[in-house]
């Protein structure tokens, strides 16, 4: 296989991933950070504190975590012909996707969100704020380094899931992996694609990273990524609070 | 300005009964610092909190400025309207600040502007005069993280003074501070109270912060307020126990047979006359000083001495008259039990 027959396939393929995992992403975000919340508020004294529905979404959250993507894939079938008006290719693969990374992001975001301190929530308790003005003005903005983070991970996770959806018709970088180097022996032409595969990823980790670095003004943020950098270098924040602190 | 009628405050878990605060009624006057002190687990905290009703008081009544809080509508978790339109005129300052690490100092101070719905201009304009007021106009720009303890606190206090508020309250403000910064933000918090007319309510584990700001104060104990009132007049009173912590002048010596320990207490002048060498002369007794401290407490000069003169009670009853003829506030140790009898 020439360079160029490689080109020629692996273009295509890459739009085809990233057309999906960003189609997928966007209505992760958007469906799964109100979810996450919700399973915060609902809690035992939470804001809007009713176990009922704090169960029930909980329930459904873990119900869709455990079952295997491959599976999900065939279960969601009608949906998918619901929303994309077909059960092939990659704007078909987009539903089954969002639909296994939401459940996934909504326990990040709930995560993130109940480590915002206490206190904080009392103190906007204290000057009569009430749960909307709570949410907006302090558990969001507290957490958006932490869901920054949480959120290029459910990304990077869904560039994995890419590839299985890829083995029922959806196209993309994984299936072209599968199909071409596992399926046909092209060995070397596999490890181009996982090659390429690594750049994406890492490329998104260090976005992700550089934004959640930039809005975290605590100095605690902890990229996955710094094992990777020398043992010796100071995170940009923390050099900056302690000159500031002269 | 704030008065709490039979307040109680029960916590339940897993069958057992916690009575965190039992019957307390407190009074605190307009315009005066008025301090909670006692132990921790005595309930000082959960007072504070049921002043503004961050916790829901089992019985009994809330009363700030002249509005019955209680009365308002809404859980512990979620307020009605009136009770966070009645918050916003309680400040309150916290023992860990609770700044928002995403906001700028000036965006801190600017929060409770936002939610009574201030436009931008006006919230600028007060938060730049607020951060002058508590001395941090130069730090503005800086994020929280970027302060040191001190500084966050008073970053703490100009926010709780955003919406104008005619009470403070102080949750241990001072206890994750230094002693040097503890007294520098115990004298923002006096200069508030008396350039601003603001009424402070604040809850402290440390005599000290008693001593160096309050006009009045009440001790709690499981959940009980065991002793209130004025300073002044829980000094000159032999039996406070306030006054005789404000005043630790250790256990040593009680009277006797032969001999008699007297407790003296002076306010104000007082302790310009040399009472002591003059009782020595006009009596002709030898005065031994156990201990003695002089401090200014609520801005008054207060001193207390323990004295051994020698005989019985009886034997001294004149010498004692002549103190007290002196304008000074005596109490006898008893033998038995070590307490001014």
């Amino acid at each position: 296989m020439t360079w160029d027959q490689m080109q020629e396939l692996m273009w295509p393929a890459t739009w085809e991933t990233l057309g999906m995992v960003g189609i997928a992403g966007l209505a992760t975000l958007v469906i799964g950070l109100p979810i996450g919340l919700l399973l915060v508020l609902t809690d035992r004294d939470g804001l809007l504190q009713n176990l009922a529905v704090s169960r029930v979404l909980g329930a459904i959250v873990n119900v869709g975590r455990s079952i295997p993507f491959v599976i999900l894939i065939v279960a969601v079938i009608p949906l998918t012909r619901a929303i994309a008006g077909t059960t092939l290719g990659w704007q078909a693969a987009s539903v089954p996707l969002a639909v296994g990374a939401i459940p996934f992001f909504a326990r990040l975001v709930e995560t993130s969100v109940r480590e915002v301190d206490g206190g904080l929530v009392e103190a906007l308790k204290s000057m009569g704020a009430g749960t909307g003005t709570i949410v907006r003005k302090t558990l969001l903005p507290e957490a958006l380094p932490s869901l920054v983070a949480s959120a290029t991970t459910t990304v990077i996770a869904l560039i994995g899931y890419s590839a299985m959806a890829g083995t029922v018709g959806g196209g993309g970088l994984g299936d072209l992996a599968i199909r071409y180097g596992y399926q046909r022996f092209e060995t070397g032409f596999m490890w181009v694609i996982v090659a390429e595969l690594v750049v994406i990823v890492t490329v998104l980790q260090l976005l992700g990273d550089f934004a959640a670095r930039r809005l975290s003004h605590r100095g605690d943020y902890r990229s996955p990524l710094s094992f990777f950098r020398s043992a010796g270098e100071k995170p940009k924040d923390a050099e900056e609070d302690l000159l500031s602190s002269y | 300005m704030i008065t709490t009628k039979g307040l109680t405050k029960v916590y339940r878990s897993q069958g057992r009964e916690v009575r965190a605060l039992d019957d307390v009624d407190l009074h605190v006057r307009q315009g005066e610092v008025f301090g909670v002190v006692g132990t921790s687990g005595a309930g000082k905290s959960t007072l504070v909190r049921c002043v503004n009703l961050l916790e829901r008081p089992t019985a009994g009544t809330v009363t700030v400025d002249g509005v019955e809080l209680t009365a308002l509508s809404g859980s512990e978790q979620r307020a009605g309207r009136e009770l966070r339109a009645a918050r916003q005129r309680i400040g309150m300052v916290f023992q860990h600040f609770n700044l928002l690490s995403s906001r700028t100092v000036q965006q801190n101070v600017e929060l409770p502007l936002e939610i009574t719905g201030l436009d931008r201009r006006e919230r600028r304009r007060k938060a730049a005069e607020l951060l002058d007021l508590v001395g941090l106009a130069d730090k503005a720009r800086s994020y929280p993280s970027q302060l040191s303890g001190g500084q966050k606190q008073r970053v703490g206090i100009a926010r709780a003074l955003a919406g104008d508020p005619k009470v403070l309250l102080s949750d241990e403000a001072t206890s994750a501070l230094d002693p040097e910064t503890t007294r520098s933000i115990l004298k923002l918090l006096r200069e508030l109270n008396q350039q601003l007319g603001l009424t402070v309510l604040l809850i402290t584990h440390e005599m000290e912060v008693i001593k160096s700001v309050c006009d009045s104060a009440a001790l709690m104990r499981g959940g009980r307020v065991v002793e209130t009132g004025q300073l002044t007049d829980l000094l000159s009173d032999g039996h406070s126990r306030i006054a005789r912590d404000l005043f630790p002048l250790g256990d040593f010596g009680t009277g006797g047979p032969d001999r008699t320990v007297l407790e003296i207490t002076f306010q104000g002048d007082a302790p310009a006359q040399p009472f002591v060498s003059q009782l020595a002369r006009t009596y002709q007794i030898d005065i031994n000083i156990l201990g003695a401290a002089v401090e200014t407490i609520a801005g008054r000069l207060v001193g207390r001495m323990r004295v051994e003169l020698p005989g019985s009670h009886t034997d001294n009853v004149v010498p004692i008259g002549y103190l007290r003829q002196q304008g000074l506030q005596v109490d006898v140790l008893d033998l038995s039990n070590g307490a001014a009898a």
